[in-house]
């Protein structure tokens, strides 16, 4: 880990006039994530930014849909009544997540920011696309058991985000608020917010630099309301998931209305799949549905060596999860 | 053992506090953080940091060293490499001085251009803090003329050989009992199946870790995370050209070993001599990742087992092969092939190994080494037998159970096996099981029962213990033993407290320190059963010594008796003829006006192998003796398994283990220590792997985010019992000891559940969802 400068920021204008013109400065927040980075020498950041005393704070019901402030904690968000009972499958992917240590500490917006467990990235001694442009992927032909066989390209199939809480986010329509340098507001979709790898790897989101997130705005819906964040995993707890799956039904009568599906583990980014959202919307709500959906989410799947299991297992897993929240 | 030795069944027939579930005396130290472990010996004077920088390629050549951007930082003392470090006096690199050092690893890095793995040190930053010799050692560059490495004996490059023996050099490769190739073509039910096992890494909490301190040019203490202070003493004694005399090694508490801490590994010595370079204490603590490539691992290996039996069950040959990777100098594997040849009835046996050398360091003893990969084959097959001819599995135990062992002929020392079953089946509710495998469900969860057996040996092994009574009733006992976290302070506290007829909290064990008098190495279970002998041993020294005193005390009842016809009963000297004649221990040393009495004693082991290892650490007054009767402790592992059809996910949602292993010192830190153990095997079982790239012999998963070992969440309740066993031949105490055996069987015993609940036989370790998927079932 380099030395660093450590400077506490008042106000979210102090905070991004602090980043500018400095590319490799980071703010903090939680820490969870960056503090690793930077002792495993993947990240180098002359200057860190505290933002944990920001106002970036309340889970509460706006009428833009509920409302989550980036600086809020994990465990605070998973457990809150409103979170629990009218968006479970965002409070099941926090709850899911990481160790009760770490929620405590980690916030919603540097969780939306976590980097990939895949081990070439995580040890620099290997070339590596997303840490070293042009250096190469040995996960291509190498250890990719746990890597993504959607949106994949020759460069990269790293699962950019390995967390959960962005796949409930993708599937519940969720909209990020980002505030850059001149104080200026922009709503970006999570789903629009992660790039694919394409031959630029190391472009893993659209944030700018200097840029915050500052809340997260989930719209209320009957299929959020009927949610569900189904993990799938080596260790019964504290692993990231090999495949998971958000979904959101709306049935009335049997037939489904509205449905909202997301792919966690599988994909190089959080994979919302409009293919099954189509394949469910109009149709009985039953097994055989959920199996079309299914395959109609892994359609376009490229797995490799190790990886393979993944197209079943991730169709399997879609379908408990359609199927619980199905009832 | 010398049957003219007194034993503690003789002296104590019935134990005091000796099996009680008394809580470890060393817990509140723990808890509270005033135990310090080998790397929070902080005060000492101008303790400095030291960092390993170790090798990105696997394979090539350092063509030099960029120490520029390093060497500017503030706080950096120095950076040592193969280019500057002074010479050894002795170093493992070739055959002589590896065995003088008693090395794990015929190759010491820094001593050398050549890179032979992926991790290797190839240099030692020292730094005034340890963030600021973190940072130099990542400015530090090294250059490096890479070749392409050799990964595993699956990498088409590598050459299989036959290596003579294993274990470096302490088993033979080659074992054949009747003619097994004959036995199993005349076989009338024959199977033949292919095993793998995953790279293991022990992982202990606390991670090699060794502070340096050099007190004169000529004596050095070094405080260091080994499960043995004796052996790390001979390792860097040798090494350094100096008297064992002149270093004196320390290791209070250790955080978990389970063989990884068992051998001197390279950062220990190189510790030591970047202490002699900067001419301060340096400490040194290996990083997790670092612990992947520092300390050894259990070996990447198939095994084939070829089984013959009758159409009732009884097996009739069994033929093991293992294929595994080794290192460039040495000829490591784990002897499976052991517990297959002793542990049922079968009159043909043979086994053979193979090695490649790969670009990966010397693989080491890991958690039940040989025991635990060689029964899950066993074990698994023999389930396999069983389902074919439609015998259940505890039954077809029964039907090969062996009175002796099959291997030497032998009579067992003791063997408890056959109530382990009966006791565990009856806890489990083994006899409701459905025969059928794939037939019983939890909801849409597939549950199934499985079962194994366990077995460990008894090794040879001796130690010894000084006990100082002190008139005021107090003792102080040593030995330089390690407790590995498991218990070993209290259980030699109660040894002590009975054997001396005191209350426990007037007894103050001692241990870990080279000064102390020597115990063996804390590792294949002969801790316990070494170490309380040494203790009882010493014990009844400090007795010897008082009844001489007592017979020649005029004032004394006993005066002018025999020595020979007095006995001590609850501290109380007193003629065996006639109790009345007698005194307490603490009047004849005050009359005498002695403070304290001092006594020794050694404590010696039988044998449960005769293998090279066993006879050159047996005493060879009594290894005819110790080569009596085969010496091993017996278990039963029971599990249920619910494994999701469709996402191929195992869960563990009961277990039982029951144990045959001897006197059981403490039941409470022995239901721990099982628990561990058996935890250990779930994890080997379901999750455990490391991940050797198959390009570039460099591990993808070496941290403990990404290398998975059980959680909480992963373990249910578990039952675990011992089975009441006296054993007259072992030693002194009759403890057998059960770090080991608690994870033997227990991988089998997974399978066994997943395959009942799936019909699906997965056997290739861990068994994860991936390959529960894959693997079709077997049909019926």
């Amino acid at each position: 880990m380099n030395n660093f400068s450590y400077t506490q920021a008042g106000s979210a204008k102090e905070a991004t006039g602090l980043l500018k013109d400095k590319p490799q400065a980071a703010y903090i927040a939680g820490g969870t994530t960056l503090l690793d980075l930077m002792k495993a020498n993947l990240e180098e950041h002359p200057q860190l930014v505290d933002i944990n005393t920001m106002p970036f704070k309340g889970i509460e019901q706006t009428k833009d849909g509920l409302r989550i402030g980036a600086m809020e904690r994990m465990s605070d968000v998973g457990e809150n009544k409103l979170v629990l009972e009218q968006y479970p499958a965002i409070s099941e992917s926090l709850l899911l997540a990481a160790s009760p240590q770490l929620r405590n500490m980690a916030s919603i917006g540097g969780n939306i920011l976590q980097r990939t467990r895949c081990g070439y990235f995580r040890d620099p001694a290997f070339p590596c696309n997303k840490r070293v442009p042009g250096s190469g992927c040995p996960a291509l032909e190498g250890d990719n058991h746990n890597l993504a066989v959607l949106g994949t390209s020759d460069s990269c199939i790293a699962t950019a985000y390995p967390g959960d809480l962005s796949v409930a986010l993708a599937a519940l329509d969720a909209v990020l608020t980002l505030e850059n340098q001149k104080g200026k507001q922009r709503q970006v979709p999570v789903t629009e917010f992660y790039l694919l790898p394409g031959k630029t790897p190391q472009k893993e989101n659209v944030l700018e630099p200097g840029e915050l997130i500052v809340a997260v705005t989930i719209p209320a819906a009957a299929h959020a309301r009927r949610s569900t964040y189904f993990k799938v995993r080596e260790r019964a707890s504290y692993a990231y998931a090999l495949a998971s799956a958000a979904v959101g039904l709306d049935v009335q009568g049997g037939t489904i209305r509205a449905a909202r599906v997301a792919l966690g583990g599988v994909g190089t980014k959080p994979w919302r799949s409009p293919e099954a959202e189509k394949a469910l919307v109009g149709q009985p709500a039953t097994e055989a549905t959920f199996r079309a959906a299914a395959a109609a989410a892994l359609r376009g799947a490229q797995p490799r060596k190790e990886n393979a299991f993944k197209v079943e297992l991730a169709q399997n897993t879609l379908v408990q999860a359609l199927m619980k929240v199905a009832g | 053992m010398d049957t003219a030795e007194p034993t503690f069944f003789d002296t104590n027939p019935k134990a005091g506090v000796v099996g009680q579930p008394l809580n470890r005396v060393d817990g509140r130290d723990k808890v509270t953080g005033k135990a310090k472990y080998s790397a929070e010996f902080n005060q000492l004077p101008g303790l400095v940091h030291a960092v390993l920088k170790t090798s990105d390629v696997a394979k090539g050549r350092i063509t030099g060293f960029d120490t520029t951007a390093a060497m500017k930082q503030p706080g950096v003392l120095a950076i040592l490499t193969h280019q500057n470090l002074p010479k050894l006096a002795k170093t493992p690199n070739d055959a002589e001085g590896k065995k003088a050092i008693g090395a794990p690893m015929g190759f010491m890095p820094l001593t050398t251009d050549q890179i032979h793995y992926a991790g290797q040190p190839v240099a030692i930053v020292v730094a005034d803090t340890l963030e600021r010799a973190q940072y130099a050692a990542a400015l530090l560059k090294v250059q490096v003329a890479a070749e392409k490495p050799i990964a595993s004996y699956e990498d088409p490059q590598a050459k299989l050989f036959d290596p003579t023996k294993v274990q470096d050099g302490k088993a033979p490769a080659h074992t054949v009992r009747g003619n097994a190739q004959a036995a199993f073509a005349a076989a009338p039910v024959q199977l033949t199946h292919k095993y793998t096992h995953a790279i293991n890494h022990h992982n202990p909490m606390e991670p090699g870790a060794t502070t340096a301190h050099w007190e004169a040019a000529d004596r050095l203490t070094i405080y260091d995370a080994t499960q043995g202070v004796t052996r790390t003493q001979k390792a860097v004694s040798t090494m350094l050209g100096l008297s064992a005399e002149q270093v004196r090694v320390v290791t209070k508490y250790l955080g978990g070993g389970f063989g990884c801490k068992g051998s001197s590994w390279p950062h220990t010595i190189l510790t030591v001599q970047a202490a002699k370079a900067v001419g301060r204490p340096v400490k040194l603590s290996l990083t997790r990742p670092q612990m992947f490539t520092g300390m050894g691992h259990r070996e990447d290996q198939t095994q084939t087992l070829k089984m013959g039996a009758t159409r009732d069950g009884k097996l009739t040959a069994l033929i093991h092969e293992k294929t595994s990777t080794t290192s460039p100098w040495d000829n490591y594997a784990e002897s499976n092939s052991k517990i297959i040849n002793m542990l049922y009835e079968c009159q043909n046996f043979e086994a053979s190994y193979q090695l490649a050398r790969a670009n990966v360091m010397t693989s080491t003893f890991t958690r039940a080494p040989g025991e635990a990969p060689g029964s899950f084959a066993l074990e698994c097959s023999l389930d396999d037998l069983a389902y074919q001819l439609g015998i259940d599995p505890l039954e077809i135990r029964l039907r090969n159970y062996a009175e002796k062992d099959p291997s030497t002929g032998k009579a067992w020392s003791s063997k408890s096996l056959k109530e382990c079953y009966a006791r565990g089946a009856e806890l489990f509710g083994w006899s409701k099981r459905n025969p059928k495998a794939g037939a019983t469900r939890d909801g849409r969860l597939l549950v199934g029962w499985g079962m194994a057996t366990a077995s460990y040996p008894v090794h040879n092994s001796q130690g010894t213990a000084r006990a100082r009574l002190y008139a005021d009733g107090h003792a102080v006992v040593q030995s330089g033993a390690t407790d590995l976290g498991t218990g070993t302070y209290t259980v030699m506290t109660q040894v002590a407290a009975d054997a001396l007829f005191l209350p426990v909290d007037k007894v103050r064990f001692e241990l870990g320190d080279t000064k102390l008098p020597t115990a063996p190495n804390s590792g294949g279970s002969v801790a316990a059963g070494t170490v309380s002998s040494s203790v009882y041993m010493a014990a009844q020294d400090v007795w010897q010594k008082l009844i001489k005193v007592a017979v020649l005390d005029k004032k004394s009842p006993l005066y002018r008796a025999k020595a020979a016809d007095v006995e001590v009963k609850q501290g109380r000297l007193q003629l065996k003829a006639n109790p009345q004649k007698g005194e307490d221990f603490a009047a004849i040393m005050k009359r005498a006006e002695m403070a304290d009495i001092e006594g020794n004693g050694q404590g010696r082991y039988g044998s449960g192998y005769e293998d090279a290892q066993a006879a050159a650490n047996a005493d060879p007054a009594k290894k005819d003796q110790a080569a009596d009767h085969s010496m091993h402790s017996f278990g039963a592992h029971f599990c249920e398994v619910k494994v999701d059809p469709d996402l191929g996910t195992v869960r563990v949602t009961r277990w039982v283990s029951v144990h045959g292993a001897g006197r059981i010192l403490n039941a409470k830190t022995a239901r721990s220590q099982i628990i561990g153990g058996s935890i250990f095997g779930i994890g080997a079982a379901l999750m455990e792997g490391t991940v050797r790239d198959q390009n570039y012999s460099r591990y993808t998963n070496a941290s403990l985010a990404d290398y998975h070992i059980p959680v909480n969440a992963d373990i249910p309740e578990m039952t675990v019992e011992f089975i009441d066993e006296k054993d007259p031949y072992i030693n002194a105490m009759g403890v057998k000891g059960i770090g080991e055996i608690s994870m033997v069987g227990v991988s089998a015993a997974v399978a066994n559940a997943v395959f009942h609940a799936t019909g699906k036989r997965v056997r290739s370790l861990p068994i994860t969802p991936d390959k529960v998927l894959a693997t079709k079932p077997v049909q019926a």
